[in-house]
């Protein structure tokens, strides 16, 4: 989902960041995404190339740390994988699911120069 | 823009270029890094940035004004077509007398939802996203210097009819209710889990349709429990008043839970 959007305010970022860190280029950029954060990587990507062309992160390398989604299940009492919003538990079968990790969207550092 | 998440003309998005990404990269903080300070201008920052922290700064803004106002303040999110505008509208010719309402609208083009709410008789800023599938809390706050919404009233932001972007855009609003009619097909709870997961209500609407369509009114609400456990549930229709009356007691309810913090 509006990945652009989300691709814009990276650039954002990184052009706010440039005047406090001095750095005039970004080669890379770390991003923790989430398993439940609703971004389509691909997509990402895509915008991401788009997004950056001609900014200070034109050809920048994206590397995508992907966090796993984790709720807490309350008849199991404890805290479970998911891997989608509507997953069942995967040990008792509830859906009595409360997420509470896993729909982060992060960056998380940056290579400049 | 968004050309990627399809919400505006049904693109699909599909492409297949290679990346020369290394997508095993393994990442570890700290020493682990091999660039030599000093040697190389090559350098690592490290800024842990939410990347929507900017329009959840300008959320939060906005529930602080909506909190010290006693308001109300609902995202009403839906597909396309789902009578958003008609719930809106009944709606406030039925409150509009005991309770002061206004109205955001967003859509992508045209004034005409905002003509349709202000025809009842309230004020209704109406904010076109362009290319954009979503409202953002930006975009909210300056409407709301222009609005001027008053102290203890409901505000209803009517999103983007868009099941996906709007769910990850925190406007400041107390909830976020989803819309969904009967005439879309009880799965869509579990096709668009992340908007079920993010509200706090949904109103199956249009329910007077039912007698003519397949609708499994009891499985849609599974789906949509499935996807989010808490979610609340109102069966109604907008056009013949048939469950109205359980929706404005929810409205009255909430806006009351407002204006005593607010007292």
């Amino acid at each position: 989902m509006h990945e652009m959007s989300l691709c814009e305010s990276i650039l954002q970022v990184l052009e706010q960041q440039a005047e406090a860190q001095q750095y005039r280029k970004v080669k890379t950029v770390w991003l923790e995404i989430g398993a439940l954060a609703g971004v389509e990587i691909d997509a990402l990507r895509f915008s991401f190339d788009v997004v950056t062309q001609g900014s200070l992160a034109d050809q920048a390398r994206l590397e995508i740390i992907e966090a796993p989604g984790q709720a807490w299940c309350m008849p199991c009492g404890r805290n479970v994988v998911v891997q989608q919003l509507y997953d069942l538990c995967p040990h008792c079968g509830s859906h009595q699911l409360q997420v509470n990790s896993g729909d982060q969207m992060r960056i998380k550092e940056l290579e400049v120069e | 823009m968004c050309g990627i998440c399809g919400c505006g003309e049904g693109h699909s998005h599909s492409h297949d270029h290679d990346h020369p990404h290394d997508h095993n990269h393994e990442h570890e903080h700290g020493a682990a890094h091999s660039h030599a300070p000093g040697l190389s201008p090559v350098r690592m920052v490290q800024i842990e940035q939410d990347i929507l922290a900017k329009n959840n700064r300008y959320a939060t803004e906005n529930r602080r004004y909506f909190g010290e106002r006693g308001m109300l303040a609902l995202n009403l999110v839906s597909s396309p077509g789902s009578g958003k505008t008609t719930l809106l509208t009944e709606t406030i010719v039925r409150l509009k007398d005991d309770i002061d309402i206004a109205v955001i609208e967003g859509d992508q083009q045209t004034a005409r939802d905002a003509e349709r709410i202000r025809a009842t008789g309230v004020p209704a800023l109406q904010i076109n996203t362009g290319k954009g599938c979503h409202l953002d809390a930006h975009r909210v706050g300056h409407a709301l210097e222009h609005l001027q919404p008053k102290d203890r009233s409901l505000l209803f932001i009517e999103n983007v009819g868009n099941l996906v972007c709007p769910s990850a855009f925190d406007l400041g609003e107390a909830h976020k209710v989803v819309i969904l009619s009967v005439t879309e097909g009880e799965d869509k709870p579990v096709k668009y889990p992340d908007m079920f997961h993010a509200a706090d209500l949904m109103i199956l609407n249009k329910i007077d349709l039912l007698p003519y369509l397949d609708f499994d009114s009891e499985q849609c609400i599974q789906y949509a429990k499935q996807v989010n456990p808490r979610i609340k549930i109102l069966s109604l229709s907008a056009k013949t008043g048939e469950g109205m009356d359980n929706w404005l007691r929810w409205l009255k309810a909430e806006l009351e839970l407002q204006r005593i913090a607010y007292a």
